[in-house]
């Protein structure tokens, strides 16, 4: 077998177990449980308290992600985030915090709040 | 010798007293009347050293300071290789006695050591050891000359008791003098080298400026303006800002990108290799690198840290590989460059030119609006976001003649990104060599600095950072140096907490446990209290950002009439 058959089915092995992956998700997150991981594991740390986003991570509150792709990003970020393993975040424990992000109701628009719609102006 | 200080102008001396220099303290004080310079009384000679930073920054030559040859020095070498790595002239005179005959007990025979200065020799840039007056008038001046030429740097003299002490021999009387300061005029770029670097530029299509320490004065910012408007080409900061090198509301501030840029020019970059390369982060396993230009993109440095390099304290970073390295001072090589690109330009690159720089004033645009889009959200949060605390703030000061004499890097950068830089003053970088405990000093220095121009000096302070050495919120009481401090209190060391969560997550255990040895509560400091123990009018701490208006508001009135204050802010992480 030469070295590229065996890179491409690693690669579709690969694809498999992300989609069971994805399939062995938890259906529903517990938000109050969220939020708690969220301020005790860590999470808050580089993503905000409110989830707001900052220098060290992008905003989270209401997150555009589905549960599935945070979670991969999750198990492997491609930047400056850790990897944290189901060994210390559990598919459920994730799921849990995906509730609790996707609870956030979206931010006011800028030009509604006066401090800065007054900086619009370049 | 006071003589000899007086002739180099320093308006200030920093120091907490020290008996090894206690002849010349007295000299200063009496036979130089406590003026130019004046003494500044200070409570750790790291804070010395640190606002004598700070002061260079804004004032543009050094502060002078004095310590004790071996436990002042000793508390003082971290500021002092922070000033290094800033390349900050900083004016050091340590006490010391050499003599044994001289030591008068216990206490003075370990305040006295052979070689002052080998603690520090690896991060100043010169020193000596005068063993005369003549010596020291001459010493005295060449270490002033040497740490104003670019690269600039701090510099030490040893001044020996019996020198301080003692009467000068009536010998020597007649042929004392004071000598000659002539500063030397800053290394401009290579004539050629300068040519070939604007052909470079002006034959490139994407061409990007990275700007690190390149606006050594307003002029600086000024030429770097005309370079990036001549060229139409975006100027980016490092994401560490080390100078206010460009407006932030300049449609050419931070467009374009490093990995489209054909041609990119550095200009006193220290981290030149880092804008260049990405790494895989810390927590997996190796360390992947890889460059973030594209094949075949020319690399341009003009860099006076080509000229002064030390071996053993790593600074200087990886080495970067370049195409064209020009050993000079920026600010001093631009006037060059700029006319050397402007004979190249003709019709038809203007006119590329001109279509460049409709395409990132488009996307300044729409980047200033994503920016504030950002910033709306956990508006009405607790603790408050750094994004509210910067707009609040910046309600308040944007129509002072403001001064922001802090490091934006643990605010999210949202000061640089909201407000509008447009003065060399108004931003002066961070530590140099991130050594913590600058902060609260620097801003003292630099707000002295700017008191006798009239400006509302601003200092975002990390609650950290300030319990190094709390003592220079006294410093600043005493000598009336009016001073705004907010505190950025988020009762952490985040920076090194995050670390933490970085290596459990790495080992895959204890993710809940990064606040052990990270958090700064358990009790929580009142730094309102703190402040008002060392006689400083303070507010808060503010948990609900609706409050932050009204207690800005006081606090910047209590500023204007030349006193410093502090409103502690309960804040997010960063």
């Amino acid at each position: 077998m030469t070295k590229l058959t065996v890179l491409g089915l690693t690669a579709v092995a690969m694809l498999f177990l992300a989609a069971f992956a994805e399939s062995q998700a938890p259906a529903t997150g517990n938000a109050a449980n969220g939020r708690r991981l969220f301020d005790t594991d860590g999470c808050y740390q580089c993503h905000g308290y409110a989830a707001q986003g900052g220098r060290d991570g992008p905003r989270l509150a209401a997150t555009a992600l589905s549960a599935q792709a945070m979670i991969r990003y999750v198990r492997r970020p491609l930047g400056a985030m850790p990897a944290f393993t189901e060994k210390v975040l559990s598919e459920q424990d994730l799921t849990d915090i995906y509730a609790y992000l996707k609870a956030f109701a979206a931010a006011k628009a800028a030009k509604d709040i006066p401090l800065l719609d007054q900086l619009r102006d370049r | 010798m006071v003589d000899v200080i007086k002739s180099l102008g320093f308006e200030y001396v920093a120091a907490n007293p020290g008996s090894s220099f206690r002849g010349l303290h007295e000299s200063i004080i009496n036979y130089g009347s406590n003026k130019s310079p004046e003494l500044l009384t200070c409570c750790h000679e790291e804070s010395s050293v640190a606002m004598a930073h700070g002061y260079a920054k804004i004032e543009g030559k050094p502060m002078m300071v004095m310590a004790h040859g071996t436990v002042g020095l000793q508390h003082a070498s971290m500021a002092i290789y922070n000033a290094f790595a800033d390349r900050v002239p900083v004016y050091i005179i340590l006490g010391n006695i050499l003599d044994i005959a001289y030591r008068r007990s216990v206490v003075e025979w370990s305040h006295s050591v052979q070689d002052a200065v080998a603690m520090v020799r690896d991060y100043t840039k010169w020193d000596d050891m005068p063993a005369s007056l003549t010596h020291f008038g001459e010493s005295a001046v060449r270490a002033y000359k040497l740490a104003m030429t670019p690269a600039m740097g701090p510099v030490v003299i040893v001044a020996d008791a019996v020198m301080q002490e003692e009467p000068i021999p009536q010998a020597d009387r007649r042929t004392l003098h004071v000598p000659k300061l002539a500063i030397a005029a800053p290394p401009a770029g290579d004539a050629g080298a300068v040519a070939d670097a604007a052909r470079m530029l002006v034959a490139a299509e994407n061409p990007v400026i990275v700007a690190g320490r390149c606006a050594r004065t307003p002029n600086g910012l000024k030429l770097l303006v005309e370079l990036a408007e001549t060229l139409q080409a975006p100027v980016h900061d490092r994401p560490f800002r080390f100078r206010m090198n460009f407006p932030t509301r300049h449609p050419l501030y931070g467009g374009g990108s490093i990995a489209d840029a054909d041609v990119i020019l550095g200009l006193e970059v220290p981290d030149f290799w880092n804008a260049t390369h990405a790494q895989t982060p810390v927590n997996r396993v190796g360390m992947e690198v890889r460059p973030t230009t594209k094949a075949g993109a020319k690399q341009i440095t003009i860099s006076s840290s080509d000229l002064l390099s030390k071996s053993n304290y790593q600074d200087f970073g990886p080495y970067a590989e370049v195409d064209l390295s020009i050993a000079a001072d920026a600010e001093a090589s631009l006037p060059s460059l700029i006319e050397a690109c402007k004979r190249l330009i003709g019709a038809d690159r203007r006119t590329a030119f001109a279509a460049r720089g409709a395409k990132f004033a488009e996307a300044a645009k729409r980047t200033r609006q994503q920016t504030l889009e950002q910033a709306a959200w956990g508006w009405d949060a607790s603790p408050i976001t750094t994004a509210r605390l910067s707009a609040e703030l910046w309600n308040q000061i944007k129509n002072e003649d403001w001064s922001l004499v802090s490091d934006v890097t643990f605010m999210s950068f949202w000061p640089t990104r909201l407000w509008n830089f447009d003065k060399h003053y108004q931003y002066i970088g961070g530590q140099g060599a991130f050594g913590i405990g600058y902060g609260a000093p620097a801003a003292v220095g630099a707000a002295l600095a700017n008191r006798k121009h009239g400006r509302l000096t601003v200092n975002i302070q990390c609650d950290g950072d300030l319990n190094y050495a709390p003592g220079v919120l006294w410093t600043a009481a005493h000598h009336r140096i009016p001073l705004l401090t907010i505190m950025h209190n988020n009762r952490a060391y985040h920076q090194e907490r995050m670390y933490v969560q970085d290596m459990a997550a790495r080992a895959e255990r204890g993710i809940d446990r990064a606040n052990i040895g990270t958090a700064i509560t358990d009790p929580n400091i009142d730094y309102a209290m703190m402040a008002k123990a060392y006689g400083i009018y303070s507010a808060g701490p503010i948990e609900h950002p609706d409050d932050l208006a009204p207690a800005i508001r006081k606090a910047i009135e209590v500023v204007k009439r030349g006193e410093p204050a502090l409103v502690d802010v309960l804040t997010q992480p960063r």
